[in-house]
């Protein structure tokens, strides 16, 4: 069992749960991530690290409440013990000095974005980061990517803070402007990712995204993670998160998480109603 | 031979029946289908052994068993009333009797060399059902820890808790060695819990034999995958031997168009979904599983088999097994065959899909198929399937499950690259299970490619000896050159 040692709630629906899991927190790595599970009939549900600690032997994830499995876990007290938390999964991200890299997150995607942005400008990139969220109050880890950056761009898409609009426009306007860009990493909603590759694709700057498919086992063992990569099968949970933002067929990635919507808003109403 | 000798009297020809839930009842629920005899039959049924001795002319039921149970010594406790007896024989060579008499395939193993069976009009003895009857028995009266040799300073790591990380487990510590198992999921069992349905062996079995083997001292770690949690390298400082089991997991593909459409799963992602993560409670468990109206399984073994059954049990109104070759060269075992058919699954025989249509959301709705006929016999001495040209057709389905086997485990041997692999991806070992790596062994489906239970659990036992001796007498390992093809 894993306890959760702190929590803080960083807005209604968004929150940061600190978990003691000492084999992970030593081991992982920036674009990694983790499968947990609530109790004994829980779902298994891969999630990001935002961050971890090997000498406190924690994890941090950050979650948005979307389901009944992260609804529960916003519901969870710090000494409640989680059934399971397995990692960290999938391969890193490739830390190598790029030059410039445009690093984007949008929404829930930040939490993942922060380790790659710290990672990658310790690995000695020059880091624009790109940052957008519905609104001002849902932006999460601002301070912690800032200090990692060497500039930073808000957008929410109410125009409460920063840039009226997404994240691609920023990015649109650089590319436009010929600034000097060597990669570009995206994380957040699949549409996101898929504008973001759709806008570098004629400019051949290299785009990596970070890909969220359902997953059962995380470990290459089921295959409901396989995506397809320049005409290819690939399972997510093993062979990425990553992968290059132009080979991916994001259409199938959008119908393969539409696969159990039904069922997913049968269990949350299920439990809305039990915890009423 | 001993029973020439014996007073002539009336034999029993056929096994004594093993009571069913009825078919149209179990396709409603997950509950086992074979209720259990008493002890009353097993008593009965243990008169129809012989007591054969062992002979050079032909093989007998222990010749047949991957464990090497001394069958007809525990059979005889049985005749002899000596129920304790009786099973504490089979648990000197087997960890895990509740599983092995329930998934076993005895028809091609002691029983398949049974001398009553050869009579004419004859069935084997029921070997099967008397070690499923004996384990459930001790079971009920509360199992009690056998009495552990001191404990010796040596530790081994056991990667994987499936049969083979199960047995070997369970014989090192019975010879007192320190012994951790590692498993990736959150339950200990591999196939055992992510793969077997429950309605052929219940999970609590599982865990009943599993604390079993924590009782001999195994300390048990789940949600560790051996090379990404924890490395190899950290395991081969921390212990003085590993032993590698992680399985064939990796489910395999047939690479044609529409593969990807939903509603197309593989075998492991619809079972684990139903077995580990209790799709069948739905929404009381939290995994969902979604199954259409006709289903079709791809596959002729024991895999396909449990899709096919266990899509009906979900509710498919129709669930066919899609298999190229024909009734004779089905894979899974004969009983498994007919439960299923006895449970309404139907058979498109010679016949393999070639492509799949999706609907505007991305749902499989169509399946083309070929025809195939059987050619001459390939390597395995079963004929090989050929295409007939077109004679294509269309199959509607909602629902596929692709049960065509699995590939071994890729993640131990990616982040080890001292453990060599074959083409196959399986782990080379020598006749002592050793592998490349200075210390380590393998058995089980990662180093044979997928197998049964009981072949896991012979090879298992296999290197358990081996891992005895390494650790107790003879550290000598194979020279690099020896693994080099």
């Amino acid at each position: 069992m894993y306890e959760i040692v702190s929590k803080k709630d960083l807005s209604s629906d968004i929150h940061l749960l600190e978990i003691k899991a000492p084999m992970i927190a030593k081991r992982a790595k920036a674009g990694q991530f983790i499968m947990l599970m609530v109790d004994d009939k829980g779902e298994r549900i891969p999630l990001t690290m935002a961050d971890w600690n090997s000498e406190k032997g924690t994890v941090t994830i950050i979650e948005l409440e979307a389901g009944k499995t992260t609804k529960q876990l916003g519901m969870l007290k710090v000494g409640d013990k989680l059934r399971s938390i397995v990692g960290p999964l999938g391969m890193e991200t490739e830390l190598e000095n790029h030059g410039t890299v445009v690093c984007i997150g949008g929404g829930i995607g930040i939490a993942l974005m922060y380790p790659v942005v710290r990672a990658l400008k310790q690995a000695g990139n020059e880091i624009i980061s790109i940052m957008g969220s519905k609104t001002a109050s849902t932006m999460i880890l601002e301070e912690e990517i800032s200090a990692v950056s060497d500039v930073i761009h808000i957008c929410t898409d109410d125009g409460t803070k920063g840039h009226h609009g997404f994240v691609s426009d920023i990015l649109k306007q650089m590319l436009d402007e010929k600034k000097p860009i060597d990669m570009v990493y995206a994380v957040g909603p699949i549409i996101m990712m898929k504008v973001i590759s759709d806008i570098t694709r004629p400019f051949g700057v290299h785009t990596v995204v970070s890909l969220n498919p359902i997953m059962v086992d995380g470990t290459g063992m089921c295959g409901s993670c396989r995506v397809s990569i320049d005409g290819k099968t690939k399972f997510a949970c093993v062979d990425g998160p990553e992968f290059d933002g132009h080979k991916v067929d994001f259409k199938l990635l959008i119908e393969r998480n539409r696969r159990y919507l039904e069922e997913e808003k049968r269990s949350l109403e299920k439990f809305d109603k039990e915890v009423q | 031979m001993a029973e020439e000798k014996k007073p002539k009297k009336e034999r029993v020809k056929k096994k004594y029946p093993m009571p069913e839930q009825p078919p149209e009842e179990r396709i409603h629920n997950f509950n086992e289908v074979p209720i259990g005899q008493t002890e009353d039959v097993i008593k009965k049924e243990a008169q129809r052994c012989l007591q054969c001795k062992p002979s050079e002319k032909r093989k007998l039921c222990y010749d047949g068993c991957p464990v090497g149970i001394d069958i007809p010594a525990f059979i005889k406790k049985i005749q002899e009333d000596d129920l304790e007896g009786a099973i504490g024989i089979i648990k000197r060579y087997n960890n895990l009797p509740a599983v092995c008499g329930r998934v076993c395939p005895y028809e091609n193993q002691c029983e398949g060399n049974c001398v009553v069976g050869k009579i004419k009009d004859s069935e084997p003895v029921a070997i099967g059902r008397m070690e499923r009857f004996l384990a459930d028995w001790e079971r009920a009266r509360g199992v009690k820890a056998p009495e552990l040799p001191p404990r010796k300073d040596k530790k081994v790591a056991v990667v994987g808790s499936g049969p083979a990380g199960l047995t070997v487990a369970a014989d090192l510590a019975k010879k007192g060695y320190q012994v951790t198992l590692f498993e990736a999921l959150h339950s200990p069992g591999g196939v055992l819990v992510y793969g077997i349905p429950e309605f052929r062996l219940p999970k609590a079995i599982v865990r009943a034999e599993v604390s079993y083997i924590e009782t001999l001292g195994v300390k048990l770690v789940t949600d560790a995958v051996v090379g990404k949690s924890i490395s190899m390298q950290e395991l081969s400082e921390q212990n003085d031997a590993i032993f590698v089991a992680t399985g064939a997991g990796l489910p395999k593909w047939m690479n044609i168009p529409g593969e990807n459409l939903n509603g197309i799963l593989s075998a492991n992602e619809f079972l684990t979904r139903a077995n580990l993560m209790k799709s069948y409670m739905f929404p009381d468990a939290d995994t969902p599983n979604r199954i259409g109206k006709k289903v079709a399984t791809i596959g002729g073994g024991n895999v396909a088999m449990d899709c096919a059954r266990t899509s009906l049990r979900l509710g498919a109104e129709e669930s066919w097994i899609i298999y190229r070759r024909t009734e004779t060269e089905l894979p899974a075992r004969i009983e498994e065959v007919h439960h299923a058919m006895q449970e309404g699954v139907k058979f498109q025989f010679l016949t393999a899909p070639v492509k799949y249509e999706g609907d505007e959301t991305g749902y499989v709705k169509k399946m083309e198929c070929c025809r195939m006929k059987l050619g001459e016999p390939d390597a395995s001495g079963r004929r090989r399937p050929l295409v007939c040209p077109g004679e294509n057709f269309e199959l509607d389905v909602d629902t596929v499950l692709i049960a065509i086997g699995q590939s071994p485990n890729p993640i131990v041997p990616q982040t080890t690259p001292e453990i060599k692999t074959t083409k196959w991806g399986t782990i080379v070992v020598d006749d002592w299970q050793r592998t490349s790596m200075k210390g380590v062994f393998a058995a089980g489906d990662i180093a044979t490619g997928d197998a049964t239970v009981i072949l896991a659990m012979g090879g298992g036992k296999r290197a358990a000896e081996a891992m005895d001796r390494y650790l107790s007498e003879n550290e000598d390992w194979p020279a690099p050159e020896t693994w080099e093809q």
